[in-house]
């Protein structure tokens, strides 16, 4: 019987030794150690042994038993290993092959610069004001001190729907709707929109382009806020390293009236072609908010002072992303308004 | 305004500047200088030349071999293609070596087998503009007076060794629209006294009023008028000094009359005009509106149809100037004038505008009346002119002037406080300064009682209030003093409107869904104005468009939307998707305003999944637009709230188009485009959307506050049925069934599967619905599940041609 014991056991580490993957393995742990195997009978048959050898026949085929299943155990971490790895090997691929693209567009880049403009100002306690692009001529120009027939008028030719009625060559109209609706409280306003003139659109010209405005009303409000405030807005557009000046200028709805200049953020000030050699570069007019027009609104131009600016969202997309051609803005090719997707930090 | 410098000097010192250094200045401190224009430009070696003889080229008809003196022991031959050159004529010549405007070099040269040492000159050679150029010599070579010194600087003798300033003016700034205005301006600049001009003469003992009558009917419009008589004068060309001073200033010297009234114009910034006297030949000035329709043929030779409006200069019958704007041809000064009166007048600025625009004519004394003259020049301008007349015509001034003045002349009195201006401008400027400044700038100033009692000079039209005081002392004391600080006072949150901070949600939505934000044109033409509108109103046209592509406002934002797509696939692209947010203008309001609506639209053609190396390929399909304004909804928290239902549109396939409704009511429309739109377009496979954004966000502000609900502890079971229906029943009708049958369990139901295929009855569809029901206090019973899903069978049973499979 110890023979047989000896023979199977034999038997059984060689087929576990012969075994190439789990399920031959799984085969012979069922063919040796399962209720149904020679093991089990030889155990079966020890009812036939004498009193003395029982235990140690016990013994020995618990020994066997417990060797061919350590073995058993062993095999099968091998051939678990192996499998994994064979399964790893199968499943190998390219990784520099083209993932899945995810569809996404983007702003166009003129939304992108008048929502940083809002926010900016947004932050400094601003609103956002919006108005109608068809005004009447009262708004447009009458409200902002360019009486009829007033000389200025002429610096802004302008579509005329009927004698009353045009559509607005600037977003002031809607500084001149919110100081009439705030009547007589402080304002803080941004007023981004589309703004038209009578313009053959070629390389720098747009019959339709985006203006943002501002506005501030209120108790002692100062040129030198006007000067702080277009600097702050310089900077966050153009970079912190950039500096203003302002020169005098005429706008009928402002006095003092002021154009603004930056220095050159491509030379930084030593003359290239963005400047034009000056250093400077034009960016947008300012002023202080004339009397005329706070009292047409209803203000009392004794008691309360404001600033306003202007500034062309196109040209500030122009300089920042050197677009050279307005006319990218409104064709609307996807070659042109995917190249603004990404952040900026 | 053109200044040359030379001429500047005439009445300030400009000290030891260069010419882009005072440029600087003058635009630091107000006037903007657009370019500083160095007249020589390079130029050397170009004298003057005598042409000794002329003859004729032996091989080519149009040239002239000329013997030319140019101050040295030799002749040098010259060959010359003018048509006026001549022997004996005092010319220009470029010699060997000499660079000219445009690049070119003037080198020795063999002209068709002659030797040519240099070239004889047009004025237009030398970089003056053809304009310019007096009408005598504007076809060929310039020639000089007889008495010219020959071999002397031909660049000196003609100005050309001079700088100008291109002032690009302001319209407040009218003042600077002569040389005296500019003197005043460098003068307090440069803190320079002005020298002005002076005007004697002699006059004769005949009296003006004895040969000329004058009478002012409209004296609003024409509150001064000065008419002085010249016997006598001599029509001839005008000496050098003048006609430079005239084309520096851009300006064509015409004759000695007609080009001191131009000098004038532009030294006092006083429009000038001299008649013929004998052409008047009534010895009579009427100042009057013009009888509507009344004709006049200008200096121009053209035919103008005057308005009852406009303000005219007659003879007492018939028109001889339009009043400020151009004289007229039946009274002009030519070679065979002897006797000319000279109008200095006062228009009012409006009418000459009003004049100027309707005849669409502008003129340099057009220009300056629309702006407002200075009230204070219109009599020295006369006298002036009387004096040059005596002095380079050889006039014979008569005494005393027509007059009639009704103008006020008085300066305008500003009072303001130094407290104001420092307010104002956030600083702290000495009471001294400000004086000092007001002083530079030849204001009349007082100060008293804490106050400045500025009168302004009448040039400075433009001086009337207070502010106006604080920008001159700003500017002069230098815009880079003023601080830099923010607004004080209390300060408030800012934010956006909820419907502008919904508005970013929606762009956000469609860029993440895949689509660029376009930006199109609100004007188009007429034809496509009312295209795909959701509503079309009466339309809004321009009065006068500049063309009719871009002639009345659009009703919807599809059209132009369609163009930006077909632009693309025109350029290759195999899959366009674009948006865009703006306003449609509807109708009118009773004052004429459309009623302005933001709209959000898209468009989506060609390809849209596109996966190559794994074999995945789809077009745009309706499904594709119709999930992303689903999506949009859906951000938007409206899906419960808007529904589909089949529609017509006139461009869109009327197999493929739905309204979109909310509540019920039409917010949008969604289609493909119709095949033979496509066609036209050059499109294929395009998709379009467009709906009311004021609607869709509106609503958004009735939903209720967003609010947590229980994470489902229990689960939920689930059921399908598949149903073999009329093809024409649409499946949303069998949702909308089962989700009235009231069956309160029901938690979600969706179409999972469609065939349409052969394999079905004609007229025939399999749709599959699968149907979820849930509890959220408990596990559902199988038998609960039963009841319900025999409900909803039972209501499915009542639609038409519809049974369970």
């Amino acid at each position: 019987m110890e023979e047989q014991l000896k023979q199977l056991e034999q038997e059984a580490l060689a087929k576990i030794e012969a075994s190439t993957n789990l399920k031959e393995l799984n085969e012979v742990r069922v063919a040796y150690l399962g209720k149904k195997g020679p093991i089990t009978d030889l155990l079966k048959g020890m009812g036939k042994l004498s009193a003395e050898e029982r235990p140690k026949m016990g013994a020995l085929v618990n020994t066997v038993r417990e060797h061919v299943t350590t073995v058993l155990e062993e095999k099968a971490v091998v051939l678990e290993e192996a499998a994994i790895a064979e399964q790893l090997a199968n499943e190998s691929i390219d990784v520099t092959l083209p993932g899945r693209t995810i569809k996404v567009g983007n702003r166009h880049p003129l939304t992108r610069v008048i929502e940083e403009i809002e926010d900016l100002f947004i932050g400094m306690g601003y609103e956002i004001a919006e108005g109608p692009e068809v005004e009447k001529d009262y708004y447009n120009f009458e409200a902002l001190n360019l009486p009829k027939g007033h000389p200025a008028r002429d610096m802004q030719d302008s579509f005329y729907i009927s004698e009353e009625i045009l559509l607005r060559t600037h977003t002031s109209p809607v500084q001149a709707r919110t100081m009439e609706a705030k009547q007589g409280e402080p304002i803080r306003i941004i007023c981004p929109g589309k703004v038209f003139r009578r313009d053959n659109d070629d390389a720098t010209h747009s019959h339709q382009f985006m203006q943002i405005e501002g506005l501030v009303i209120g108790e002692n409000i100062r040129m030198s806020d006007l000067k702080g405030t277009l600097d702050t807005l310089a900077k966050k557009m153009f970079g912190a390293d950039r500096e203003i000046r302002l020169r005098p200028s005429f706008f009928p709805f402002t006095e003092p009236s002021v154009e603004m200049d930056i220095s050159c953020f491509k030379c930084g000030g030593t003359g290239c072609n963005v400047c034009k050699k000056t250093g400077w570069i034009e960016i947008l007019g300012a002023g202080m908010v004339h009397p005329n027009v706070l009292e047409m609104a209803g203000y009392d131009a004794k008691k309360v002072s404001g600033f306003a600016f202007g500034i062309g969202a196109e040209r500030i997309a122009m300089l920042k992303y050197g677009v050279d051609d307005i006319r990218h803005f409104y064709t609307n090719d996807t070659r042109f308004l995917s190249q603004f997707e990404r952040t900026e930090a | 305004m053109l200044v040359s410098l030379e001429w500047l000097k005439e009445y300030v010192q400009i000290q030891d500047l260069t010419p882009a250094q005072l440029a600087e200045k003058i635009t630091r401190s107000g006037i903007e200088v657009d370019a500083v224009i160095d007249r020589a430009n390079g130029m050397e070696k170009v004298v003057v030349g005598h042409v000794v003889s002329k003859e004729k080229h032996p091989e080519a008809d149009k040239l002239n071999i000329c013997q030319v003196d140019v101050g040295e022991e030799s002749l040098q031959q010259i060959i010359c293609g003018a048509p006026n050159v001549d022997a004996g004529q005092k010319v220009i010549v470029a010699r060997p070596g000499a660079h000219l405007p445009g690049g070119i070099k003037i080198k020795k040269a063999k002209l068709r087998g002659h030797e040519s040492n240099g070239m004889i000159c047009s004025l237009q050679e030398l970089g003056i503009e053809g304009k310019l150029v007096p009408k005598a010599y504007a076809e060929g070579i310039y020639v000089l007076p007889a008495d010219t010194e020959v071999g002397s600087d031909a660049l000196a003798l003609l100005g050309l060794r001079d700088t100008v300033l291109e002032l690009g003016l302001t319209p407040n700034r009218s003042d600077a629209l002569s040389m005296l205005g500019v003197a005043y301006e460098v003068g307090a600049i440069l803190s320079a006294e002005v020298t002005y001009p002076t005007a004697t003469y002699t006059t004769s003992s005949e009296k003006a009023q004895d040969v000329l009558q004058l009478r002012v009917e409209d004296t609003t419009a024409n509150p001064m008028y000065v008419a002085k008589v010249v016997k006598n004068v001599k029509i001839a060309e005008s000496p050098r000094w003048l006609q430079n001073r005239l084309m520096a200033a851009g300006i064509r010297p015409h004759n000695n009359v007609v080009d001191v009234t131009n000098y004038i114009l532009m030294e006092y910034g006083q429009p000038l005009h001299a008649f013929d006297y004998d052409s008047l030949a009534t010895g009579e000035i009427v100042v009057r509106k013009a009888a509507e329709g009344e004709k006049i043929t200008t200096l121009d030779d053209q035919e103008r149809t005057l308005k009852a409006t406009d303000l005219v200069i007659t003879n007492g019958k018939e028109p001889v100037a339009i009043a400020g704007v151009m004289g007229g041809a039946n009274s002009e000064v030519t070679e065979s004038t002897t006797t000319v009166v000279i109008e200095s007048a006062y228009f009012d600025g409006l009418t000459v505008r009003q004049t100027s625009r309707h005849l669409g004519l502008r003129s340099d004394s057009s220009a300056r009346f629309e702006k407002g003259v200075d009230p204070n020049r219109v009599l020295a301008a006369a006298d002036r002119a009387a004096a040059l007349l005596a002095e380079l015509a050889g006039g014979e001034v008569l005494e005393g002037m027509c007059i009639v003045d009704e103008l006020d002349k008085a300066p305008a009195r500003v009072v303001v406080s130094p407290d104001f201006i420092n307010e104002r401008l956030g600083m702290k400027i000495s009471l001294e300064e400000m004086l000092s400044i007001l002083e530079r700038l030849k204001f009349d100033v007082e100060a008293a009682n804490g106050l400045l009692i500025i009168d302004a000079p009448t040039r400075r039209q433009d001086i009337k209030i207070e502010e106006d005081i604080v920008e001159e002392i700003a500017r002069l004391y230098g815009y880079d003093e003023i601080p830099m600080t923010l607004p004080e006072g209390a300060n408030q949150a800012g934010s956006l409107t909820a419907y502008q901070a919904t508005r970013r949600v929606v762009r956000n939505f469609m860029e993440g869904a895949g689509l660029y934000q376009a930006v199109t044109y609100s004007l188009t033409s007429e034809a496509l104005s009312q295209r795909f509108a959701l509503k079309a109103e009466s339309v809004t046209r321009l009065l006068m468009p500049m063309s009719e592509e871009r002639s009345t406002l659009r009703q919807s934002l599809i059209p132009h939307l369609i163009e930006a797509a077909a632009y693309n696939v025109a350029r290759q692209a195999d899959g366009v998707a674009l948006y865009e947010i703006g306003s449609v203008f509807l109708g009118q309001s009773a004052e004429g305003q459309p009623y302005e609506e933001e709209h959000v639209a898209a468009v989506l053609t060609g390809k849209w999944l596109d996966h190559a190396w794994q074999g995945e390929k789809k077009a745009v399909d309706f499904f594709v637009l119709k999930g992303i304004v689903e999506g949009v909804v859906g951000k938007l928290g409206l899906t419960e709230r808007i529904s589909f239902v089949k529609a017509e549109v006139d461009g869109l396939h009327p197999g493929r188009t739905a309204s979109i409704l909310l509540d019920g009511t039409q917010v949008g429309i969604i289609g493909g485009l119709h095949p033979a739109e496509q066609k036209a377009w050059g499109v294929k496979d395009t998709y379009v959307m467009e709906m009311n954004l004021v609607a869709l966000l509106q609503a958004v502000t009735e939903e209720a506050p967003l609010s947590y609900t229980a994470v489902p502890r229990f689960p939920a079971m689930s059921r399908d049925i598949a149903l073999i229906m009329n093809r024409a029943t649409p499946a949303g009708e069998v949702l909308a069934v089962i989700e009235k049958a009231g069956v309160k369990l029901l938690k979600d139901v969706h179409v999972f599967d469609v065939y349409e295929g052969d394999k079905m009855e004609a007229g025939k569809k399999s749709v599959a619905f699968s149907l979820t029901y849930f509890d959220p206090e408990r596990t559902l019973t199988d038998e609960e599940v039963v009841a319900a899903h025999t409900k909803v069978l039972k209501a499915i049973a009542t639609i038409e041609g519809t049974e369970v499979r």
